[in-house]
């Protein structure tokens, strides 16, 4: 853990969220919250309601009860793109890229909510347009060589393996410059060397531009090494929240990956 | 004019100082040639150019940065990294002050790094980025010498608050501000240092025992550069991408002292792996490799046309065929049939001029190769494809150039007749003897191996043996000391038969044994990607290397190579004796992070006969199947263990041809 890191104020707060589907209850009066340049983890087994909850913070999910407030604008619910212009991005969990596209164009439509020329100028491509892309091609090729991806620059996304995918979704989270970056399940199916290559850049996006993450991994090590803080759901209840420690050794959070009685 | 203009400069021009260094040199361009490219880097995907006057006022800033320091005269100046304009700068600006540049192998674990950087005894060092910077900081209690390390890319180094740790952007605005306060102080530091001055340090791989530092003198890199110029016509026009590594004695030549000496432009790819865009991107005019990119890129064409579409398939090898006809030909200038000319421009068009492109290789005039043979297979591609590719031989004690073919007079088994102003002489033993120019003023600190290599009148001996054919080409056969004898008699030259079984796509390294026995024999790695495509086409499944080279008709394949070499060692009656009798294909690739190969991918065939002795044994035993348990380090330093059974193969001989 890099001991130059500030944790600062919380920045998101949610407040007795309660979640679900007909009859399902995907999630059961959570409280949860996040303080700024943070990693943070949320574990859980499956179907425990980690996704669900990533949805519910970017406003994809609107919970029945319960509220979220995330730089002290309290709110019931939130609309997908208002999240995005708050300055929150994320990853998913089943690679949402364009394949047919390439990595560069990819990673420029995560500046979409950064663009401020309209239609008619970005077809006429003059003047500002001109500029404005010009300046987001710089932003986007910082990104690309913060992720040493240059060597995949103008090849489609659909031919890359699988773990150069998640880099470039990676990078187009990053497009966004957004101050909360959720990430779910960053590392699944990827091998050791990729996955200390997707840490090495979790770590360094944290480290270099501040940006607070929560993340949803399976990975036990993973998630031990690289986080700040452990939240750990079950069947949509909370059952554990602490540092990796403290997580580690609780009964609770035992019991629930072993399957222990007690 | 084919002569490069500084040259004209400098003899018309007697009043001017003689441009009798790096930095004199660098100073005239800036002069004569101000606004033209020097430099070019890509950064955040677009070309940066930087011109000669631009690089001038750069080394100037870094130069009086590093005297800002307290970098003097004779002070040695670390070089570590990928191929980055501010690393040849600091070269530059290291010259200026009369400092010598030590350029490292960038690849090199920090524990490699040790050796050199005590033996150079170096005070400062200028590095690429924060791994580099890493590799130092680990090692640094042991250098006692090392108090400043400068860095180029600042990125993941906010937190450094390390002594003696310094951004580039420090350095240079030091070096500033130390140019306003004492303006002549620059120029005076260039105006003393003179031709006989060291000018730099490059360290011998070293195939045996640690590496030495080789100690050239202006005056023998500049004599070379300009020899070599002038003997192949090149001008300030060419376009050179600058892609091995800075601390081999060929890229000193060819990205730094001749583009000083001749004023043409270097890029440097924006990373290692680009560096196939960035050649189609750049179209070098003048290219330098190792046999292996060579290899590396016909494997790649012939894996591609494979998949290719039938027609496109049929077309490639109709004009492929046809152009291994005449544009050898046309190359060497000798007089070819209308027809086929017309059938060699149609093919132009439709086949050599695409793949051309695709390798980058649009605009090249002049291509050289060295360091290992080069497959006559390979060598007739590149010729066909009308690129006028040529050998060379030569060594880091002779600022690489002992021997280069002529052009018209190339052929693949010899390395051509000695450069300009080069005499070679082939002592009784068969060792290879150079003298000229070029000829390095000594290894750092070691007279003992200086005088051991360099006779009094100023021979060197390579160490390699050879002779001169017919023609009064030079012919290398293996290292001197590496040829060993049968039992029953015969000569066995590892090299040789390694080389010939490299010939083969399928082969990537080969490791022969057989000093001492009665038969060789030999250790296979084969090439991933071509047999991986083989496998493939034939619906074999594979995991990866280990699986793939343990699988029976892998062993099947490698063995129809090798019976092919012992058909053709048969009609030799002078190397007939060495046919490979049996063979294994090892179960991991070798690699210079276990120590197996050299930094610049040379097998070291003692340390694997030793690492691997259990296997040697098994191959001159009845056995058909040896148990190995190696230890292997990965990428991140962490060590680890591979076990496996790997099979041996017989392999069938053929009686000797009677002559």
């Amino acid at each position: 853990m890099n001991p130059h890191r500030k944790i600062g104020d919380v920045i998101l707060k949610a407040e007795n969220i309660s979640l679900s589907f007909g009859g399902v209850k995907a999630l059961t009066n959570i409280s949860l919250d996040v303080r700024e340049h943070e990693i943070c983890a949320i574990i859980g087994p499956n179907g425990a309601g980690k996704s669900s909850m990533l949805n519910v913070i970017n406003g994809v999910y609107h919970p029945q009860e319960g509220r979220v407030s995330y730089k002290g604008h309290v709110r019931d619910s939130m609309h997908a793109h208002e999240a995005a212009r708050h300055g929150i991005a994320r990853t998913f969990q089943n690679i949402a890229l364009f394949k047919g596209m390439s990595v560069l164009d990819n990673i420029m439509t995560g500046r979409n909510l950064k663009m401020h020329t309209n239609f008619l100028q970005q077809a006429l491509y003059w003047g500002a347009t001109q500029r404005e892309e010009i300046r987001h091609r710089r932003k986007v090729e910082e990104i690309i060589d913060f992720l040493q991806i240059e060597n995949i620059r103008k090849t489609p996304v659909g031919r890359l393996p699988y773990g150069l995918q998640k880099r470039v979704e990676l990078g187009r989270a990053l497009a966004a410059e957004p101050t909360l970056l959720l990430l779910d399940e960053p590392m699944a199916g990827m091998n050791v060397e990729e996955k200390q290559d997707m840490c090495r850049f979790i770590l360094d996006v944290n480290d270099e531009f501040g940006t607070t993450i929560v993340l949803i991994e399976h990975d036990m090590g993973v998630v031990m090494d690289i986080s700040d803080r452990v939240i750990v759901l079950d069947y949509g209840k909370k059952i554990g929240d602490g540092s990796p420690e403290e997580v580690r050794a609780n009964p609770d959070v035992i019991a629930a990956y072993l399957g222990t009685s007690h | 004019m084919a002569s490069p203009q500084a040259l004209q400069v400098n003899a018309h021009a007697p009043s001017r100082p003689a441009l009798d260094t790096f930095p004199k040199l660098l100073l005239n361009h800036a002069a004569v040639r101000g606004n033209r490219p020097a430099m070019r880097e890509k950064d955040l995907g677009i070309w940066q150019t930087w011109s000669w006057a631009e690089v001038a006022a750069e080394v100037r800033a870094i130069a009086c940065g590093l005297a800002a320091r307290g970098f003097a005269r004779g002070d040695r100046l670390a070089i570590i990294g990928d191929n980055r304009p501010r690393l040849y700068w600091s070269m530059a600006a290291a010259q200026c002050l009369g400092g010598v540049p030590v350029p490292l192998y960038q690849d090199a674990v920090a524990e490699e790094m040790v050796f050199v950087l005590q033996d150079a005894g170096a005070r400062f060092a200028v590095v690429e980025d924060q791994e580099q910077v890493d590799k130092l900081l680990e090692i640094r209690d042991r250098l006692p010498t090392l108090t400043h390390i400068i860095y180029d890319d600042p990125r993941g180094m906010r937190h450094y608050q390390h002594d003696g740790l310094h951004s580039f952007a420090e350095v240079l605005g030091d070096g500033r501000v130390h140019h306003d306060e004492h303006p002549h102080f620059f120029q005076s530091e260039v105006d003393g240092v003179g031709a006989d001055d060291i000018a730099i340090m490059l360290y011998t791989s070293g195939t045996t025992g640690n590496p030495k530092g080789v100690a050239h003198t202006y005056h023998s890199m500049i004599v070379t550069a300009r020899n070599s110029i002038e003997a192949e016509g090149l001008s300030d026009q060419e376009e050179v991408l600058a892609y091995l590594p800075m601390a081999w004695v060929g890229d000193n030549l060819f990205s730094y002292a001749q583009s000083m000496v001749a004023g043409f432009c270097v890029s440097c790819p924006e990373s290692s792996e680009t560096v196939m865009t960035d050649m189609r991107e750049i179209g070098p005019t003048y290219y330098f490799a190792p046999p292996r990119v060579y290899e590396n890129l016909l494997t790649q064409v012939t894996i591609r046309m494979e998949d290719a579409s039938p027609l496109k398939r049929w077309m490639f090898n109709y004009f492929m065929e046809h152009a291994r006809k005449t544009g050898t030909r046309i190359v060497d200038g000798q007089p070819v049939s209308m027809i086929d000319r017309l059938g060699y421009w149609l093919g132009n068009l439709l086949v050599y001029g695409p793949v051309k492109n695709v390798l980058g290789f649009s605009r090249i005039k002049l291509a050289f190769t060295a360091g290992e043979a080069i497959g006559p297979e390979l060598f007739d591609f590149y010729r066909a494809l009308n690129i006028n590719i040529k050998q060379l031989y030569g060594s880091t004690e002779a600022y690489v150039m002992v021997c280069v073919q002529p052009n018209g007079q190339v052929k693949p088994d010899t390395v051509g007749t000695p450069a300009p102003g080069v005499e070679v002489k082939i002592a009784d033993s068969g060792e290879v003897l150079f003298r000229g120019p070029g000829v390095f003023h000594s290894y750092w600190n070691r007279p003992d191996a200086t005088a051991e290599t360099k006779t009094d009148d100023g021979w060197v001996l390579t160490g390699d043996a050879g002779f001169f054919d017919d023609d009064g080409h030079l012919k290398i056969i293996d290292r001197a000391k590496d040829v060993g004898k049968f039992t029953q008699g015969g000569m066995f030259a590892p090299k040789y038969l390694e080389n010939k079984l490299k010939f083969f796509p399928y082969i990537k390294e080969a490791v022969t044994f057989g000093d001492g026995r009665d038969h060789a024999t030999a250790f296979i790695n084969i090439d991933l990607s071509a047999v991986g495509n083989w496998a493939e086409k034939r619906n074999l499944p594979y995991t990866g290397y280990t699986d793939l080279a343990g699988q029976a008709p892998v062993y099947e394949l490698i063995r129809e190579c090798v019976e092919k070499i012992n058909a053709d060692l048969a009609r030799d009656p002078r190397l007939g004796h060495s046919q490979i009798k049996r063979f294994l294909i090892l179960h991991k690739e070798l690699d210079a992070d276990d120590g197996e190969l050299t930094r610049t991918r040379k097998v070291r065939r003692k340390f694997i006969s030793e690492r691997y002795g259990v296997l040697v044994e098994a191959l001159y035993s009845s056995q058909e199947s040896c148990m190995i348990d190696a230890q292997v380090k990965f990428e991140d330093g962490r060590v680890g263990n591979i076990r496996a059974t790997l099979k041996l193969c017989d392999v069938q001989t053929y009686p000797l041809a009677t002559a």
